[in-house]
Order: structure tokens, then sequence, then C-alpha cells
């Protein structure tokens, strides 16, 4: 049997910003291979890049140097249309602020990412279908039609996931998804991102809390724009 | 992505800011009104013109005095047009069809138990309602016979004959213009304004009431009496360049002056057709670019919005991004945005401007004509303004950096 790709697969990735004087290596050599239907949490200190890889592992943002393989494809040097469609049909992204469209309904939130589907379109009805099935597998089946300012913190957020899971990703991608919610709330995501993950779900996390962690399979901790640990359940992968 | 998913998000971005949207599209509406009103008061000057000239009554040529030798208000010791002229002209010119003269005097007039002051006394002679296109409603128009017996009779405008007497009926009855009395013959039609002429306001009375009575002149005696403006009807059959040629020899000679410098003037009706036409030509030029300019005010006020709108939606252009709009789509949305603003712009202010034409019509302030190629010519500079003036906002839009625009509060 052939191995399979892994679904993120990144070779020696730098991000700097700046110029001159100025320079910030955000991302200083990352290397970093996620399988499919891992649960990843990428933890430490604030400035460590957790939020630069997430977003080039979105592909909101390109590396300034490296490679990286989506599902095995070379997406480091994909253009912005490009990298538009890869965000549109395999990724999913979960942000701290939710980031939902306000005066615009749960569901309408939902179908958002269909519009700017490409290639072969399905019904009007056929979305509406599944947007409506998507809300009601995170709990929301009664609030189709609520806005964001009707909701509470942890409804917005399911909302978001939601919204990230209607293309069918390859992979969910969230940054600090319980950061702006009470600790009730924050529990109840991570156990809508357990049980998405027991479904089959690949997940990349950024939290810095220990108990939000405590939910992921494997723990990858940052620290001044290099990975500092990778551990799995507690005992150690790798170590750099 | 298919047109119709970019009009739905378009649509749905307008909705969702429905004053704003307005507020944009005022410029647009008022922009595409005006251009319609303007046309349609240019078109209503212009059709008033040619029914002026038409109720002119046909192959008219005017001769007027002119004052070129002394300058206006200097009376020449001789020459100037008189009555014997019209005579002149009417026995000698070939192909001459009929000749009137008119002089004219402003005076007060009573009838029973009414008085205006300020009304206009027109002295003529008897073809007057045949070159001038007037016909007579009620009793009949003076004679040759009363012109030269200096019969004090008078035919009426319409309107000054119901001011004057009301319901009952003017024909028989006397008025009193000036200190003289005059037997009322009869009633004209209603023939309205012609020029700033007011034709059923008026008096019509014989010529020579008006030179015995109100213009006495010291030189008549010696040259016969000034009138101010002889009408020549040319003949069907006559050529009306060889007319006029006729017209200015017979005067010279009569006047003894020199072609070079005649002491009077011949104007045909295609001259004023000329003129009027210019003027309202000018006019209308005028409009186009008063109208041009409000469409570009227009469009600037929507590149000005747009420009407002994109700031301020950074961030809704950051989730859109992340969920996957290109660049392409994101432009593709304001640009839409925009066409959408000014074609729903533009159709507002076709109502308001086929509006605004007929109530001004209505109100009888300014003749107005709309012309339906005006309707299509502004909406469609609506869209192209709307396409034009949105770009380059929408191009802002789509260059934004997804994590930018996402971080933006
Ligand atoms: N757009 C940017 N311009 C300049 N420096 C940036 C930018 N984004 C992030 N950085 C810098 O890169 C480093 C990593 O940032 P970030 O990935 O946001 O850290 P974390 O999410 O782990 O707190 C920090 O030093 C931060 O200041
Ligand atoms: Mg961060």
């Amino acid at each position: 049997m052939n191995k399979p790709h892994p679904i993120i697969q990144t070779h020696n990735i730098t991000k700097v910003y700046g110029m001159g004087d100025a320079q910030v290596r955000a991302l200083d050599g990352v290397d970093l291979s996620i399988g499919e239907n891992e649960f990843v949490a990428i933890m430490g200190p604030s400035g460590s890049g957790k939020s630069t890889v997430m977003n080039i592992l979105g592909c909101l943002d390109r590396p300034t140097a490296g490679q990286y393989f989506l599902a095995g494809e070379d997406v480091s040097q994909f253009d912005k249309t490009q990298l538009a469609i890869i965000r549109n049909e395999r990724i999913g992204f979960v942000f701290q602020s939710f980031n939902l469209l306000a005066r615009t309904t749960a569901l309408e939130n939902v179908l958002l990412p269909t519009l700017y589907n490409r290639g072969e379109e399905k019904e009007n009805a056929e979305y509406h279908q599944k947007g409506i099935a998507v809300l009601e597998s995170v709990g929301l089946g009664d609030r189709l039609h609520h806005q964001p300012h009707e909701m509470s913190g942890g409804q917005i957020q399911r909302v978001a996931i939601a919204r990230a899971l209607i293309n069918d990703p390859v992979i969910i991608l969230a940054d600090e998804p319980t950061g702006n919610l009470d600790s009730k709330s924050g529990a109840e995501i991570m156990e809508l991102l357990t049980e998405l993950h027991a479904q089959g779900s690949t997940i990349v996390m950024v939290t810095h809390e220990d108990e939000i962690a405590e939910y992921a399979q494997r723990v990858i901790r940052f620290r001044d724009g290099v990975i500092e640990t990778d551990k799995k359940n507690g005992h150690t992968l790798v170590q750099s | 992505m298919k047109t119709s998913k970019v009009i739905t998000i378009a649509w749905n971005g307008l909705v969702k800011n429905k004053l704003r949207s307005l507020l944009t599209m005022l410029g647009v509406i008022i922009g595409v009104a005006a251009v319609i009103i303007m046309i349609a008061i240019s078109a209503g000057a212009e059709a008033t013109i040619e029914e002026e000239i038409t109720s002119l009554g046909s192959n008219l040529i005017f001769v007027q005095a002119s004052f070129t030798r002394g300058g206006p208000g200097a009376q020449p010791s001789s020459g100037g047009l008189v009555y014997d002229d019209a005579f002149a002209i009417a026995d000698e010119v070939s192909g001459v069809a009929g000749v009137v003269v008119e002089q004219s005097s402003s005076e007060t007039v009573k009838a029973s138990n009414n008085s205006i002051d300020g009304v206009s006394v027109l002295g003529s002679t008897e073809d007057l309602p045949s070159v001038r296109d007037i016909n007579i409603a009620q009793g009949r128009y003076f004679t040759q016979q009363e012109i030269d017996r200096t019969q004090k009779v008078v035919v009426l405008g319409a309107s000054l004959a119901e001011e004057l007497f009301g319901e009952a009926p003017p024909v028989g009855q006397i008025v009193t213009v000036g200190t003289t009395k005059f037997t009322v013959i009869g009633v004209f039609a209603e023939k309205g304004l012609v020029g700033d002429v007011d034709y059923d306001a008026r008096v019509y009375m014989p010529i020579t009431v008006v030179f015995q009575k109100f213009t006495p002149s010291q030189f008549a005696r010696m040259v016969g009496d000034r009138v101010r403006l002889i009408y020549v009807e040319v003949a069907e059959d006559a050529n009306q360049d060889d007319v006029i040629l006729q017209i200015e020899l017979l005067l010279a000679k009569r006047h003894d002056v020199s072609l070079d410098e005649p002491d009077f003037s011949i104007t045909t009706q295609q001259d004023i057709i000329t003129t009027q036409e210019a003027t309202t030509e000018a006019f209308r030029n005028l409009l186009a670019w008063v109208a041009a300019v409000s469409l570009i005010v227009g469009g600037i006020g929507i590149m000005n919005i747009m420009m407002v709108s994109v700031t301020e939606r950074t961030r809704e252009i950051g989730i859109r991004q992340s969920i996957g709009a290109s660049p392409n789509d994101i432009r593709m949305q304001f640009l839409t945005e925009a066409l959408l603003l000014s074609l729903v712009g533009g159709l507002i202010g076709v109502f308001v401007g086929v509006g605004g034409s007929w109530l001004f019509n209505l109100t009888g302030g300014m003749r107005t004509v709309i012309v339906p190629s005006s309707i299509l010519l502004a909406f469609g500079s609506s869209a192209a303004v709307g396409i034009f003036f949105g770009y380059y906002p929408a191009n802002n839009a789509a260059q934004l950096d997804p994590i930018e625009a996402l971080r933006h509060e």
C-alpha cells in the first residue's frame, strides 16, 4: 500500500516582515507534517509565530521562502486567485473574532463560500439544503435566520464552524477559536471540534490555554518562529 | 463566477446599506432627470418656435423701416416706410399675393363698465386675416372701403372681447379706444401667443384710423403716413428672391436711396427660422452641457461614496477573501454595485425626469416635449458613468491584502 500524502507538509518555511533594520523573522524555518484526521494544537507565547503559520497554512498569506504542500500540491508560489480557489475549496478557517458578515443571517453566512465556488455548480436549492444540514449538525437548526447580533458568542462561533464546513474542506484551521468565549461556550466549541474530528476531519488549532490543548491529539509549541516541541498525547515525538 | 451570483452579491451589499445606496444614487437621479428635463425643455422651445413660424403664415416677406442712417429714435426727415409704399408694392411688384401694413399703438379701451389700460392697438389692412392666418369667430373683418373712409370700427381679439363683455355678444357694441368711440364689428378666433405677442388681447382697426387718431405725424402730409412694418405674401408660383429684388429696387427708387444704404430692411420667414434655429441649437447645446456635467458630478458622487464604502467594508472584503473570493470576484462585486446603483438611480432619474417634464408642462411654467431618445441617452450614460467611476474604487478593493483586511476594525 502506498503511504498517503500528509494533508499538510511544509519544508523550511520562513516568513520575514518588513525590510532592513526593521526586519522581523516571524517564521524561521518551519518543517511541519500533519496527516489525515489529525487533531493538532499549536501553542506558544505571544509573538512566537502561531498566527503567521496559520495564515500561511490557510493560504491567506505566502511564505517568504520554503515550500508548502497542501494535499500533495505545492501552493507556496500560487498567485492570489489560485490561493483564493484553494481557500474556497480546501480550507475551512475559523477565527478568534468569528468574522461573520453583520446584518446577515446564519444561513446566509454559512452559504457565503458557495457563492465563490468555481467549476460545476450545484442548484441553489441543493446548497440551501446543505447549509441547513450543516447548521443542524452544529446544533443551530433553530437559528437559521438569526443574525449575528441576535446570537451568543458560542452560537456565532458555531455558525463560523458551519461556514468552514460547507465546502467539505480537507482541513479545518482555527486560530484561537475559543479566545473570545467564556469557558463554558469554549468547552462547547471544543466538544464540537472533537466531534468533527471523530467524524474524520483534520483540524489544526491555535490556543494558549492548556485545557483547550487537552482536546487535541498532538501539541506543537512555537518559540521565536521555530517549532520548540512537538508532542503526541503527552509523550515527545520530535524535539528541536 | 456566474453573472446571477455576482448580481446577487452586489444587490445584497446595496440592500444592507439602503440609506447609503440611496444617497449615492441621488447624484445619478439628479443627473439623469436633468438630462431628460433639459432636452424636454429645449424640444418644447423648438416646437413652440416651429408653431410660431407656421402661424406667421406662409411665404412671408417682412419689410421693415430701418434707422441705420439716423440711429434709432432719430426721425429722418424723409425716408422710412410709409403707407403708400404698401400700395406701390401691391401695384408694381409682380408675384405678390397680398400686402398687409401694420401700425400699432397702446391705448386704454373702455366698454360699458370695463376699462383696460395699455391695450395693444393694431391698425392694419384688408388682407391681415388671410396673410396672418387668423380666423373670424363672430361678425366680420373690416373692408377696404371702411379703411379708405377711416371708419371707426374694431375687431376684437378673443380674450379681450371676453374681458370687456364677458358672456354678452360684443358685435354691435360700442367701445372707447383712447377718446374715440368705435363700433365692434367682429371678434377673432383664439390664436394664442406668437412669440411674445398675444394676438387675442389686441384690438384691430383700419390702419387709417390709427394714423389719424393715435400716431399722427407732421410729415404725413408731405410723404405719407409712416408705418412700422409691411408684410408681403409671395404668390405660390412666384420666385421669392425675385420678389425681394423688385421690392428693393422699387423702394430704393421711391425713397431716393442707394441699395447700399437702404432705409428699410427685408427679412424672410426663412431668415427668421434660421436665426431661431441657431438660437435653439445654442440653447440645446448649453442644456446638454449642463446635463452632462450633472451626470459627471453624479458619477463622482458614486466614486466618492464607493471609496468610503470600500474603506468602511474592508473587514467584509477580508471575510469574503478568506472564504474564497478572488481579487476579480471582489472587483466584480464593487463594480456591479456601482453599476446597479447607477442603473437603479438612472431608472428613478427617468421617472423623475419624465414626471418633472410633465409637471413643468402642466403648471404652465415651461413647455416641454419628452424626447424618447433622451431617456435612452440618459440611462445609457448613467450606466457608463457607473462603470467608469466605479472601476477605481472596485480595483482598490480587489487589491486589499486578506490578512490586513481582516485585521481592519
Ligand atoms: N504584518 C506584520 N508586519 C510586521 N510584523 C508582523 C506582522 N504580523 C506579525 N508580525 C510579527 O511577527 C511575529 C509573529 O506574529 P504572530 O504570528 O501574530 O504571533 P502569535 O500569533 O504567535 O502571537 C510577531 O513578532 C509580530 O509582531
Ligand atoms: Mg496570534
